[in-house]
């Protein structure tokens, strides 16, 4: 059975089985989504005109800084063409998902999300937050998922230093503050304050999403590597919404809600008619 | 093999469902490593108690469902919970004369037992090494016990399970 799993052969069972223990997830994460429900909906309208004027200010100052993002995209394509360079900077698809306040494996850093297969969400996805890489789906279900956060031991993250573009891997450490990066040679420029980016080279995160900042450097002479510590930017044990990203080339398989609700319609024209 | 209809078996269930619930309550960091398992303690109960209703078959299910749950690796609480039942149900008419003391006794070795078969599939499977908290549930598990005894038998005849 052990061996079954490991070659995901009952990947489909586990699916089948999560609809099960759904209802035991859902009871178990009302509390917590009752209480969120309680203070929205007993806020004071002071406080929501505070909230809102917040948001409002905070949107123009993105907005002023998305538009200096598409000029400098538009630069940037200009001087790839340039150089004759393959480089894509696609619009992804993104949709904002919900975790579940469920507890897993204490030993393993994992989370269970609101959203599943009939959100073609797809195994190997990679999670975002508003400040970076979370981790990425290890098993989906049909209306919940697991994901793996990039601290779990068993997870590594092809990176990238962005003032350098020293290309290495930070591995998670089972601390859910701290990566590392045990391949970096004694002599290379890396320093405390570093962002480290994803490189994009494993195929499965996008590239150029921020995943941590170096700490600590320790060089030790005697050593063949220097100990390289990092601090992930995501939020990872405060975030609630995460996004799920879909890849460029997997654009059809996004979800487009609005198109498919929209297509049964006119087959209901012709009887609709007829009713009144 | 039983002169009476079974019955109570959706209290059963219920005991176990709630077990279930309370693996995944969320708790704050520093205590989710201490949390005991329910669900291995409600297991003990129910074979020690109704040996021809639970056992092996009960704990694999039930121990599917929990791997589902957690996120572990299909199977390993299956297995571990099954072999815990199965000792229980051979050593029930033993464990039941037992005096209350030793009877937890027994239970904190079938919790390290159930602890020991999922850190071992763990560690073949290469995951990292536990550190020695992670002993703590089974003890907590024991102390536990008595109250959960009682209340369980409390439940059973109440609503007389057998």
């Amino acid at each position: 059975m052990t061996v079954d799993h490991r070659q995901h052969h009952l990947d489909s069972v586990r699916g089948a089985l999560s609809i099960l223990v759904y209802p035991l997830r859902l009871i178990v994460d009302l509390p917590g989504s009752t209480a969120i429900w309680f203070r929205e909906s007993l806020a004071t309208r002071r406080d929501l005109q505070e909230e809102n004027a917040g948001l409002r200010t905070q949107q123009l100052v993105l907005n002023a800084e998305l538009q200096k993002l598409e000029s400098l995209e538009a630069e940037n394509m200009r001087l790839r063409a340039l150089l004759d360079s393959s480089f894509q900077v696609g619009k992804r698809p993104m949709l904002i998902a919900s975790l579940l306040s469920v507890d897993m494996d204490p030993y393993r850093h994992q989370v269970q999300i609101n959203k599943g297969t009939l959100d073609r969400l797809f195994d190997g996805q990679p999670l975002l937050d508003s400040q970076g890489i979370m981790g990425q789906l290890v098993q989906v279900g049909p209306f919940t998922s697991t994901a793996m956060l990039i601290t779990d031991p068993s997870h590594a993250i092809p990176v990238q230093v962005n003032r350098t573009g020293l290309r290495t891997i930070a591995l998670g450490t089972g601390a859910i503050d701290r990566l590392e990066l045990p391949h970096i040679p004694n002599n290379a420029d890396i320093r405390a304050g570093d962002l480290l980016v994803s490189s994009g080279l494993g195929g499965r995160f996008p590239q150029g999403y921020p995943v941590a900042e170096v700490i600590e450097v320790e060089q030790d002479p005697g050593q063949a590597f220097s100990s390289v510590g990092a601090r992930p930017r995501a939020l990872l044990d405060r975030s609630r919404d995460v996004l799920l990203v879909w890849p460029p080339d997997l654009v059809q398989a996004a979800p487009q809600p609005a198109v498919d609700a929209v297509a049964p319609e006119p087959a209901a024209t012709p009887d609709s008619a007829e009713a009144p | 093999m039983t002169l009476t209809r079974h019955q109570g078996g959706v209290v059963i269930l219920t005991t176990f469902a709630i077990a279930m619930l309370l693996t995944i309550v969320p708790l704050p960091d520093d205590l989710r490593t201490l949390r005991p398992d329910w669900v291995a303690l409600t297991l003990i109960f129910w074979c020690l108690v109704l040996p021809y209703r639970v056992s092996v078959g009960s704990g694999f299910v039930a121990g599917i469902m929990l791997d589902v749950l957690t996120g572990t690796l299909l199977g390993q609480h299956a297995l571990a919970l099954s072999i815990i039942a199965y000792v229980c149900v051979r050593l029930h008419q033993r464990i039941r004369a037992y005096p209350a003391w030793q009877q937890t006794l027994t239970v904190l070795i079938l919790l390290i037992l159930h602890q020991l078969l999922t850190l071992w599939v763990d560690s073949t499977i290469g995951r990292p090494s536990r550190p020695l908290s992670y002993w703590l549930p089974s003890l907590l598990g024991m102390l536990l016990w008595p109250f959960a005894y009682r209340f369980l038998t409390a439940l059973r005849i109440n609503f007389s399970v057998q």
